[in-house]
């Protein structure tokens, strides 16, 4: 079942329909867009060679300083496009309607990105940090030699799933939740070390008059995204069930605690038959990975373990409201 | 939840939360020629955290290359200078001329140690470039940069602001630190409360930030 859920992740991709900025066209007619499929677990900049190929004669003179924008919106490049989609398009567009610029990347909003390198480093600097997260050190990744290193880039930048396994599976990271079964008797005071899943969760607010999610407002600033880089943790003695609603909850904190103001109630903390967060602040209304709407009564671990991306990372975005309070 | 890691050289995000608070008062009692360092609590999605944030340092002047070598020019040219010198225009150009920096610190919930984010400004507010920073940095930080497998400068998002940043990146400050604390006589208590000065003790060599000695005896 997992190996299924990792194909259907590798095969995964956006039809995209890329314009070139109009301030950059100086050819008439202007050039048509570029239809181009973009592998969910990729880059944009990725797109960048085939991209110079179908534009280039049109190019005003100067160097390239590539970038893409989602309505007025700068992407951010080192978020894998299938986030990105789920993430900017409440109702999935397709194609996806984005323009390329290839001049004047607003480096007071974007970090710079300068080609495949960039994406390079950046994708392994997040590997480096799921093996960090995983196994407590990331000598795994450092000690990778130059050439599986190479060669785990080149796999998945081709989409072959086959090469990148052959070489990842060396690094030993997962299957996730296999270590918080004890495998020894006796446990020392070191070896209770949670069992950590690396996560990154991307979050937006919806009001509350929004009765269908697909009406949300387009994201016209980043400030209106949260990005929440952390590991989600579990103790072994916690046991071994944990719900995606529950992690959710873990995740964000200050988003799902009830109002202090209320009595303590202790159902809502452990309650997997709970009803959906009605006395928390906020409302769950959408939760997406790899363009899925998962069941929020499903087991963590099976989620994390079929729908990471390949450098270990769970992507989740997360749509919710905010709860009027009552005082 | 308040865990005692000074074996592995980490600290948990409410130990941090804690030794930033005590930091930042010392930092404030014993500096008082300094601008004060401030906690931003963490805002998302309309709520704001009780312990989630980060401490900023900002338009400060560094002890750079730059800064010093500006200070001796001046002084050679009051020398040379037999005229009265109209100390009010000395001192407005220099500090007219002077690289400003931003300086904060967050936590990082992957490697659990704090991270030191950084941008340095001309006088007339455009950013300065990595290599440019790097061209005024102490002369042994640069060398300690180049040779150390432990921290290298990286450009990253801020993880709360939607801006890219200079970092020193945190994946080797565990065992680092982890080192500096075993050093101590500190019990593992007091160790995390003073966590954020001895841990900015080095990282402030990097970029130039002096800590007064003071701030490492007790209150």
């Amino acid at each position: 079942m997992e190996e299924e859920a990792t194909k259907y992740i590798w095969e995964g991709a956006i039809p995209l329909q890329i314009k070139l900025h109009e301030s950059e066209i100086t050819s008439f007619p202007p050039p048509p867009p570029l239809m181009i499929l973009g592998l969910r677990i990729g880059y944009l900049p990725l797109l960048v060679p085939p991209l110079k190929a179908h534009f280039s004669s049109t190019l005003p003179p100067g160097t390239d300083n590539v970038w893409f924008d989602y309505k007025g919106l700068p992407l951010k490049w080192y978020i894998p496009t299938g986030v990105l989609f789920d993430l900017l398009c409440a109702e999935p567009e397709r194609p996806w309607n984005l323009t390329v610029h290839f001049r004047g990347s607003p480096g007071d909003v974007l970090t710079p990105c300068e080609g495949e390198e960039s994406v390079k480093w950046s994708y392994i600097n997040s590997l480096k940090e799921a093996a960090y997260v995983i196994n407590g050190n990331c000598k795994n990744v450092m000690n990778m030699s130059q050439a599986d290193q190479y060669d785990l880039w080149q796999s998945l930048l081709k989409g072959n799933m086959e090469g990148y396994l052959k070489i990842s599976s060396r690094l030993k990271l997962g299957p996730f939740g296999e270590d918080s079964l004890p495998s020894e008797a006796s446990e020392t005071v070191a070896s209770s070390r949670p069992s950590r899943i690396p996560v990154r969760l991307y979050v937006r607010s919806v009001g509350e008059e929004i009765v269908d999610i697909e009406d949300a407002p387009i994201i016209d600033s980043w400030d209106k995204i949260s990005y929440i880089n952390r590991p989600f943790e579990i103790y072994k003695e916690e046991g071994g069930y944990v719900s995606l609603k529950q992690a959710l909850k873990s995740l964000l904190p200050e988003t799902f605690n009830t109002n202090s103001s209320q009595e303590e109630s202790s159902t809502n903390v452990k309650d997997p038959n709970a009803p959906d967060f009605e006395d928390d602040n906020a409302k769950l209304r959408l939760v997406r990975v790899q363009g899925i709407e998962p069941d929020m009564d499903i087991p963590f671990f099976w989620l994390a373990n079929c729908l990471r991306n390949p450098e270990f990372y769970l992507h989740i975005c997360v749509f919710i409201s905010k709860q009027p309070k009552l005082r | 939840m308040r865990g005692v890691c000074t074996r592995s050289g980490s600290l948990s995000a409410a130990d941090f939360y804690a030794s930033a608070i005590y930091f930042s008062q010392r930092w404030n009692e014993t500096n008082s020629d300094f601008p004060n360092w401030v906690w931003i609590p963490c805002s998302r999605l309309g709520a704001i955290s009780e312990d989630e944030g980060y401490l900023v340092l900002e338009k400060i002047k560094l002890q750079t290359e730059r800064n010093d070598s500006n200070l001796e020019l001046n002084n050679c040219d009051s020398c040379a200078n037999d005229e009265l010198t109209d100390e009010a225009t000395l001192v407005d150009v220099h500090s007219h001329d002077a690289h400003l920096y931003d300086l904060h610190i967050a936590y990082s919930f992957t490697y659990k140690v704090p991270v030191l984010y950084f941008r340095g400004y001309k006088s007339d507010g455009c950013h300065l470039s990595l290599d440019e920073i790097k061209e005024e940095l102490p002369s042994h930080s640069v060398e300690i940069l180049q040779k150390s497998k432990w921290t290298f400068m990286t450009q990253e998002e801020h993880p709360y602001l939607n801006t890219p940043w200079y970092t020193l990146h945190p994946c080797g400050t565990g065992d680092w630190m982890k080192l500096l604390l075993s050093s101590t006589s500190y019990g593992d208590k007091a160790s995390l409360i003073q966590y954020l000065p001895a841990w900015l003790s080095v990282i402030g060599q990097t970029v130039g930030l002096r800590v007064p000695l003071e701030l490492y005896s007790p209150s």
